[in-house]
């Protein structure tokens, strides 16, 4: 599984303190304490924090690359704050996200072709997300051919059918998980799939619980990543496991001992 | 209309991994041995790089050649007393590496101590100046005595010592690291357990470069096939990243073909079968090309006229480097 750490993230407090203050040391730390419990990747994202959008990005974006090589996924709902942050990083980068209308597609398949960035782009048009499957499907479509006529390969495309709390979208959870299904047959190689795990259980009490069982779940229908808590253990080691059962890993006694290491 | 490419490339490769060390090196080996490195399904040349061909391993036992088939003993009846004299001949053969079996030490073959093993090591590494494999007996308590002996006696020689298994690692893995050697890690054709060992031998301070995996080994007609889906799936795994298969494979083919009939009756109790002295060697080149064709990286052969058929074989499919 493709693990992007969601910590670095300013709606969590240390984080937002330590953009505010230019604290390079925490930034650094939690950074690192992702990339020590297995990050693929990691999001960057300056949430709620007071001041200018773009330097607080620039900023984060500068810091955390003090520290990896590894790919940086720049959330941001702004363009042009993304367009700057892409060109400071020096690491590989994701577009973390567009929506998939026409003229967001249009411009965001461009800067990730462009700058030779993958894209993340989520099945939410101009009405919002949509009630069912058939409406993630239709636009994880329009994402996918988007994808090829601005030039971007497949496998730059991450497509995130927007996974919603299931105590107020109960039916969400299934949606998304076939959703994946369907849009995994129509093309070859495939798209990929990302989602932002916790949304599952937000504003629920057992999130961990939650957000283990439905990633072991997304991945059995085809999940290939996804926006987590990294070093809540338990969950890797679902995923990992998750993977296992789906033969993408040959088994031995140590599996997760032999996954962890394989990075 | 342009048809598309269908070359397959993957995202890991096959370890390279360096056996025997030369005087620039500490040792006193006339050559190394480097098996591994492909980059991708074996033997598929337009598509992948294979930097190094197996490399053909003569066996030596200090048992001597008893037992084993006529048409194989007769090539080395007059040294299979000696293990010097008999490594020597090894390297006029042709071999690339020699590999020594401590049979005598097995208490069924009279339990030969330890000291006296390490001095047969010491006797190979005089007279031959070919890269060695030191092969113990699979019974743990004498195994953890004789092989840091001879792991000692050839410190610095870079030489390759087996085998460590699931239940039996840590005292040949810190033989092997206190004295420079790399090591083989066997499991009974079984992938799961391969992995295991790997990741066991790693725990125990091991590189993962410094591991040559054994799946055993089984003739052809005997169970070949079962050795070869195990190389074969262990193939793909490490290619699509497993670092705990990317380790380059050994088999032990002159030993366990010398086991079937077909290398050993004399042609008068199977007519239909020809000549026993064309069949010795055949069954044990035709094993080892079939296992070649699995990815193989280091076969121990017993028939020199198998080994140059071997040899000729590989020579003529193995891709040409580009």
């Amino acid at each position: 599984m493709f693990a992007i750490g969601e910590r670095i993230n300013g709606m969590f407090k240390n984080v937002r303190n330590a953009i505010q203050s230019r604290n390079k040391d925490v930034i650094h730390g939690v950074a690192r304490k992702q990339l020590e419990a297995g990050a693929d990747a990691l999001d960057i994202n300056v949430g709620p924090t007071k001041g200018k959008a773009v330097d607080n990005m620039l900023w984060l974006v500068e810091t955390v690359q003090e520290v990896t090589d590894k790919p940086l996924c720049i959330d941001t709902p702004k363009f042009d704050v993304m367009q700057e942050a892409l060109k400071a990083c020096r690491n590989p980068r994701i577009i973390n996200s567009t929506k998939a209308t026409e003229e967001d597609l249009e411009r965001y398949v461009a800067l990730a072709a462009e700058t030779g960035s993958r894209l993340i782009a989520l099945t939410i048009d101009a009405s919002g997300v949509p009630a069912d499957v058939d409406g993630r499907v239709m636009m994880g479509a329009t994402i996918v051919t988007k994808a090829m006529e601005g030039g971007l390969d497949i496998s730059s495309i991450y497509i995130d059918p927007v996974i919603l709390p299931v105590n107020v979208a109960p039916k969400v959870p299934q949606n998304v998980m076939e959703a994946i299904r369907q849009l995994k047959l129509i093309s070859d190689p495939p798209p990929k799939f990302v989602i932002g795990l916790s949304n599952v259980s937000q504003s629920c009490r057992e999130t961990h619980l939650i957000n283990r069982i439905y990633l072991a779940m997304a991945i059995a229908a085809g999940l290939d990543g996804a926006i987590v808590d990294v070093t809540d253990r338990e969950l890797m080691e679902a995923a990992i496991t998750a993977e296992l059962l789906m033969e993408k890993q040959i088994y031995c006694d140590d599996y997760v001992a032999a996954y962890m290491r394989s990075k | 209309m342009a048809v598309p490419s269908v070359k397959e490339s993957f995202s890991a490769k096959i370890n390279q991994v360096t056996i025997g060390a030369t005087a620039a090196e500490g040792g006193t080996r006339t050559r190394t041995v480097t098996i591994g490195g492909d980059t991708g399904l074996p033997l598929a040349g337009f598509e992948a790089r294979y930097p190094n061909p197996p490399a053909l391993v003569m066996e030596v036992s200090n048992t001597g050649a008893d037992g084993w088939p006529p048409e194989t003993k007769k090539h080395m009846a007059d040294v299979a007393g000696d293990v010097g004299k008999w490594a020597a001949k090894c390297e006029q053969w042709g071999a690339d590496m020699v590999c020594l079996r401590l049979r005598a030490a097995h208490p069924d073959e009279g339990g030969r101590s330890a000291q006296d093993c390490a001095g047969d090591v010491k006797a190979v590494l005089e007279s031959c100046g070919l890269p060695l494999i030191v092969w113990g007996v699979d019974v743990p308590e004498v195994d953890n005595v004789l092989l840091p002996k001879c792991a000692q006696i050839a410190a610095g020689e870079n030489c390759l010592l087996g085998t460590a298994k699931e239940k039996n690692y840590r005292t040949l893995a810190a033989a092997c690291l206190a004295d420079g050697h790399k090591i083989i890690s066997e499991s009974p054709c079984d992938i799961n357990l391969a992995k295991q060992v790997n990741i066991l031998l790693q725990d125990a301070g091991v590189s993962l470069e410094d591991i040559v995996i054994y799946p055993t080994t089984s003739a052809l007609g005997f169970g070949m096939v079962y050795i070869y889906s195990v190389m074969e799936r262990a193939r793909l795994a490490a290619l699509a990243g497993d670092r705990l298969l990317q380790q380059p494979v050994l088999l032990n083919v002159g030993e366990e073909t010398c086991r079937v009939k077909e290398a050993k009756v004399p042609q008068d109790e199977q007519p239909g079968w020809g000549p026993a002295q064309a069949r010795a060697p055949l069954w044990e080149a035709a094993t080892a090309l079939g296992l070649v064709e699995a990815g193989g990286g280091l076969f121990v052969l017993r028939n020199p006229e198998a080994l140059a058929q071997v040899r000729e074989a590989v020579g003529r499919v193995w891709p040409k480097a580009q």
